[in-house]
């Protein structure tokens, strides 16, 4: 704990940070432009807010100077969380019995809602997280394109089942391919660059393929987006009302929710193999091969680690269960388009990756529960309306609040939110060790 | 050839822009090796501060002179984003100096999210139109299949780029200020030691790009006659993109690649479709760095075990 400031200087600190803050508001805060009716800009005045922004800043920085403990700069963390294989099971159970839970406590009307928008939602973004901590985490790639592999995969299960009516099931592997071949595409010229270079090119490369097919409108109907592409079956069984649908045959009443939970188990299904493929690959040469590569990439190649094949090894992996969840992602919405695979996608998933610990399974599904769920959670605050009036819409902050938590959170754990790792390879007792021994690549 | 020179006008106006806000990234990226993300939401913010200033000023002062207002909000724009761009360092970035490196990259991409949604939460959601100004032109050929014409604008966007890159010139090579500032670069720790306070030279580090950025701000606002709040993405990754070309960290690499983005994109635009001209820039930058993986400028990073 740090000493606890006297009382003048940190109300004389938080007065200046107020000030600062009065600065900041003054033109973009107290001058709105709106639009008049003979569309001309027009200034509104509205001095309060910048009375308020500076307020909210004096508490809030009042209140941090007097109770929070001052962040200790690049000390080392020990310890953090630390969670058990049976904490882990836990989790895997808890995830098995969520929608059955909420089904006998909400019914079927009003689970789906929850399953869906919370369940598969972040189980999407675990997937993703789990996939890009292979490129980031474990082979100390930094990718900001990886979104790229995500639209690779959802356009080839929407290309292949609107054009030669593919079935999901016989898509989803041949999207897992593409998206593979597609990250060695990639791999190849990124192969020499290093740092910054390669994080740029990962940005361009995401950027080049969503700009083609936005543009490519042959190909891709453009803007506008694929429609109607068929909905998952059960094994061939669709979710219908139909006298062959899934609900006739098992004798059951046709009901939405079966389609949402059998999503909500092929993602968790999904996931899982994503995290138990890259646990058995971290045990293995080829895993153990990137860790080293993230480690020191000049003492893997004295050592005769083929450097080439391990990275590439790295994007073509982390690029396939991106290109699974891309097809789940498709099948799920039934709709794609350009919008859903942008820059901002890409952010969110490397911000999941960092803010959870690099390489950590585990804190990078926690990171995802937080950011996702509560993110979605801000859309339920509409009990917000009644206390600052109805023209108030708490959605709206969303992701403010999005980008205000990824800095907060990266200010009070550097590290991730799981600060510590599982060694690959130990002597004679696993042990777990701090995040901050470990290296974050230089690729 | 009218097609060609006029291209090449609009070109060299367009990188110009790209080149003040590239300064920007390549400084911070010398002296903190840090991709600062939010810095093209710093640009899109300082076109809204400019473009507040000047509604402020014809509006609420009734001001007339165009050349007057426009002198008022280069300086008023400069001066706040400055301002902004010192808090968010202040705030984002210095408790995570000598933290890992993916840690301010977060930070920075954090703050990115935060600055476009706070301008659209207080600024609103719609495009905001702007009255047109400087709008004579020059012609400079004329007779052939077209008039080659160079607006007031593009005179005015390319001389204040010039004047300024002479006077950011003039500060990093021959002032205090500047040699503090190539001395962080080389050595952090040396420097300290050596009495330079490093921390300060930062945070005017992060002045200097800001100021820079507001003005492209106020320049894209006057030239394009519309902002909104989601204007700060491409503009900056393009900018990023100009500074990774020219070589992250050289100062004239910022410039000559801000340049070279903005010919490519306006002459693929022309000559062949304006729909893939994001795909030309980037496809150039990947191929320039296949064969000169440093950049055009770059120093090579030299390993050393």
């Amino acid at each position: 704990m740090s000493p606890a400031l006297p009382i003048t200087r940190a109300l004389r600190e938080a007065g200046l940070a107020g000030l600062v803050a009065a600065g900041l508001a003054f033109p973009i805060l107290v001058l709105g432009t709106e639009m008049n009716q003979s569309n001309r800009l027009v200034l509104e005045q509205r001095w309060s807010w910048m009375a308020i922004a500076a307020g909210l800043v004096f508490v809030g920085r009042f209140l941090v100077l007097m109770f929070a403990r001052t962040p200790k700069r690049a000390a080392p963390q020990i310890g953090g969380l630390v969670l058990s294989p049976v904490l882990s099971r836990i989790g895997v159970i808890a995830l098995f019995l969520f929608p059955l839970v909420m089904l006998f406590w909400l019914g079927p009307q009003g689970s789906l809602k929850w399953i869906n928008n919370y369940g598969v939602q972040i189980l999407i973004y675990v997937m993703l997280g789990w996939g890009l901590n292979i490129v980031v985490g474990l082979a100390g790639l930094l990718d900001l394109g990886y979104v790229a592999f995500y639209a690779v995969g959802a356009y080839t299960y929407a290309l292949l089942s609107t054009h030669f009516g593919l079935s999901f099931w016989i898509c989803l592997p041949l999207a897992g391919l593409m998206a593979a071949s597609w990250g060695a595409m990639l791999g190849f010229p990124v192969l020499r660059l290093r740092g910054d270079y390669l994080a740029i090119v990962t940005l361009a490369f995401g950027e080049i393929v969503s700009a083609v097919l936005t543009n490519w409108t042959d190909f891709s109907n453009g803007k506008a987006g694929i429609m109607s592409i068929p909905r998952i079956t059960f094994f061939g069984l669709p979710f219908t009302a139909s006298e062959n649908g899934f609900a006739a045959t098992f004798g059951l009443e046709f009901q939405a929710i079966h389609r949402t939970m059998f999503l909500f188990y092929l993602i968790l299904a999904l996931a899982l193999i994503t995290h138990v493929v890259t646990l058995r690959l971290r045990a293995l040469p080829v895993g153990r091969a990137w860790e080293a590569l993230r480690e020191d990439e000049i003492a893997c190649r004295s050592l005769g680690i083929n450097t080439v094949n391990t990275k590439l090894t790295a994007f073509a992996l982390g690029a396939m269960f991106a290109g699974f969840a891309g097809s789940f992602f498709a099948v799920r919405q039934g709709f794609v388009n350009p919008d859903s695979f942008t820059f901002m996608e890409s952010a969110t998933i490397l911000a999941i990756v960092v803010l959870g610990g690099m390489g950590s399974q585990m804190g990078v599904a926690l990171a995802a529960v937080v950011m996702v769920g509560g993110t979605e959670l801000l859309r339920e605050l509409t009990f917000l309306k009644e206390v600052f009036g109805s023209s108030f819409d708490p959605s709206l902050y969303r992701m403010l609040l999005f980008g205000l938590a990824m800095v907060v959170m990266m200010i009070w754990r550097p590290r991730g939110l799981i600060s510590s790792r599982e060694p690959s390879v130990f002597l004679a007792q696993k042990k777990n060790v701090s995040g901050t021994h470990v290296q974050e690549g230089h690729g | 050839m009218e097609n060609f020179l006029q291209q090449l006008i609009n070109g060299v106006t367009l990188g110009s822009i790209y080149g003040l806000i590239a300064i920007g990234y390549t400084m911070v990226f010398g002296i903190i090796g840090m991709v600062n993300f939010a810095h093209g939401d710093v640009f899109m913010l300082s076109a809204f501060i400019a473009l507040i200033i000047f509604l402020a000023l014809t509006q609420l002062l009734g001001l007339t002179s165009l050349g007057l207002v426009f002198l008022i909000v280069l300086m008023g724009a400069m001066v706040l984003t400055a301002l902004w761009n010192w808090a968010i360092e202040r705030v984002a970035y210095r408790p995570l100096r000598g933290s890992f490196r993916l840690a301010p990259l977060i930070s920075a991409i954090g703050m990115s999210i935060f600055l476009a949604n706070f301008v659209q939460v207080v600024q609103g959601p719609r495009n905001k139109p702007v009255p047109p100004m400087f709008t004579d032109v020059i012609h400079v050929t004329s007779g052939g299949a077209f008039d080659v014409t160079l607006s007031y604008k593009q005179i005015l966007i390319v001389s204040v780029t010039g004047v300024l890159l002479l006077v950011f010139w003039y500060l990093v090579q021959k002032t205090a200020l500047g040699r503090a500032q190539r001395a962080c670069e080389q050595d952090r720790t040396m420097a300290a030691l050596l009495g330079v306070d490093v921390d300060r030279t930062i945070s005017l580090t992060f002045i200097i790009g800001a100021a820079l950025a507001a003005v492209a701000g106020s320049l894209y606002m006057m030239y394009y006659g519309v902002v909104n709040f989601s204007d700060g993405f491409t503009p900056g990754v393009k900018a990023f993109t100009a500074a990774v070309l020219g070589g992250i960290g050289s100062l004239p690499g910022a410039v000559i690649g801000g340049l070279l983005i903005g010919l490519i994109e306006t002459f693929w635009a022309a000559y062949f479709s304006s729909d893939y001209k994001d795909v030309a820039a980037f496809s150039i930058l990947i191929v320039t760095l296949i064969f000169m993986p440093s950049g055009l400028l770059g120093r090579p990073e030299v390993e050393k075990v």
